[in-house]
């Protein structure tokens, strides 16, 4: 069958059912943002960084399922790491973790990653 | 619990009634063009159907032609009247007519015509003074829908095709959700042009009609065996032309349907951050669209579709062409609400029930509030 909007993953599914390290953080260290609501996505992303680890994450998200599921896998994925090794996390990756998106969503949908990375750059810019 | 659809103005199932009167013809295979017996008793279908079909919206029989449904009527009713009448190159739409119409035009648009956009005010009412100034020597056709499919608001096409009228220029409506709905009456309204989709009003997918006055000069768009007076070439859909002349016996239940939806549009409203789009009064009753700060509307809709509630949204994501609603941009809506859109179009031959209503409301709410939590962009009450 053509892929298509709605047949998203059962990964996708998931993260956007129970979505992991979801809500405000209020003691943060950077954050990171990127979208507008007026093209429907909208994400945010707060670190708190300790000895050069994220040592927790958080996100909110306005956003279709997509958006939601990316949100939560990118704070799965950054966890625990170094700010360098969690910048070399792409896109790309939050996809395949999530075991691939729509089409039409890996442009528009697909963007946890670059906002991950904004949150480090003003991590390092407040430093 | 069984499924809620909320999504007629998408489509509706085959009506029992529409079941039966179809299964019931499955013999007749006949070509009705051909002279043999077969082929007339298929023809008196056909002509059986069209005659019904235009006493219901008080045509002449001879003024309705069969299509493959709203979408080719729409373009037949543009491309067609371009065609026969060469010398006009000026064409006026509404700003909310459906993609069927704007992307017609946009394709006449790159053949050297004039498309003129009429603006709506925030409830989706075509801006009649603003339509009357643009209507020039050069106009060939004013088309104008009936109800959006969206927002539900019903224009005042009565209003609307009287000055098409003292200006002499040809008028089309798009009457495909109020189609068997409202009443209609082509002569009384005064329209030339007349959009008719078969599947919005529980008859079968692939079948709708065109209504022409006689006189209206219209050349065909698809050439062929001569079907429909040599109008619309192609072998007419038998069963689907029986369907749609079987769906206008359906009894549809305007009054308890209109009291549900207001019902259900009073509770949903109490919701934080909600709001109604459109219009309060000029709304076709089987018709709610609300909007919700700050959440997406296709998360929503997956959500509401978990609990069996089936709705359709004006998101920007949830459309092929990744852009949010034209007709929510037109009335005005915040961008803040903008893709956070839900439309709940309701069945008007079966009438929801108290619990069932309950539930929907219920859901929506829970589902909106668990899309605010995820969301960085929180609603907050206006101090009165």
């Amino acid at each position: 069958m053509k892929p298509t909007t709605n047949t998203y993953s059962k990964e996708v599914l998931e993260h956007f059912s129970n979505p992991r390290n979801m809500g405000e953080m209020n003691n943060a260290d950077a954050v990171g943002e990127m979208g507008n609501p007026s093209c429907g996505d909208v994400m945010k992303i707060y670190l708190k960084v300790k000895d050069n680890k994220i040592k927790d994450i958080k996100f909110q998200t306005m956003g279709c399922a997509a958006a939601i599921a990316t949100s939560s896998m990118i704070t799965e994925l950054a966890k625990g790491k170094t700010l360098e090794e969690a910048e070399k996390v792409t896109n790309k990756d939050v996809a395949e973790s999530l075991k691939g998106l729509p089409p039409i969503k890996m442009h528009c949908s697909n963007l946890a990653a670059d906002v991950l990375k904004i949150a480090i750059k003003n991590y390092r810019k407040n430093k | 619990m069984e499924k809620i659809y909320l999504d007629n103005a998408a489509t509706t199932y085959l009506a029992e009634e529409v079941k039966k009167e179809i299964a019931s013809k499955f013999e007749v295979f006949g070509n009705p063009s051909s002279r043999h017996s077969f082929g007339k008793e298929a023809r008196i279908e056909v002509e059986n159907a069209r005659d019904k079909l235009a006493n219901f919206i008080g045509a002449k029989s001879d003024e309705i032609i069969f299509t493959s449904g709203a979408t080719e009527s729409n373009n037949f009713a543009i491309k067609g009247v371009a065609l026969a009448n060469p010398n006009k190159k000026q064409i006026i739409v509404s700003a909310i007519e459906h993609p069927s119409i704007i992307e017609t035009c946009n394709a006449m648009k790159k053949q050297g015509y004039k498309i003129d956009i009429i603006s709506v005010d925030n409830e989706g009412i075509v801006k009649v003074e603003e339509l009357k100034k643009k209507i020039g020597k050069d106009t060939l056709l004013v088309s104008i829908m009936h109800a959006n499919n969206e927002i539900g608001t019903i224009q005042p096409i009565e209003e609307i095709a009287k000055i098409c009228r003292a200006k002499k220029v040809l008028f089309h409506v798009d009457a495909v959700q109020s189609f068997a709905k409202l009443p209609i009456n082509v002569v009384s309204i005064g329209v030339d042009l007349l959009s008719i989709s078969g599947h919005k009003i529980n008859a079968m997918k692939g079948i709708g009609a065109l209504y022409v006055r006689k006189g209206v000069k219209i050349s065909p768009l698809i050439n062929g065996g001569g079907q429909e007076d040599a109008m619309r070439g192609g072998t007419e859909n038998v069963l689907g032309i029986v369907s749609i002349a079987k769906a206008l016996d359906l009894k549809r239940n305007e009054f308890e349907v209109r009291n549900s939806r207001d019902r259900m549009i009073k509770e949903i409203l109490k919701i934080s951050g909600a709001q109604l789009d459109g219009s309060q009064s000029q709304r076709i009753y089987n018709n709610a669209c609300f909007s919700f700060y700050g959440i997406e509307g296709e998360s929503l809709q997956m959500l509401l579709d978990e609990e069996g509630i089936l709705i359709s949204t004006g998101s920007a994501c949830s459309s092929n062409k990744l852009a949010g609603s034209h007709v929510l941009k037109a009335i005005g809506v915040n961008k803040f609400y903008l893709n956070g859109s839900i439309r709940i179009s309701l069945d008007c031959l079966k009438v929801l029930t108290r619990e069932e209503e309950n539930y929907v409301v219920q859901k929506i709410k829970e589902n909106v509030e668990k899309l605010s939590k995820i969301s960085p962009f929180k609603f907050v009450e206006k101090e009165k």
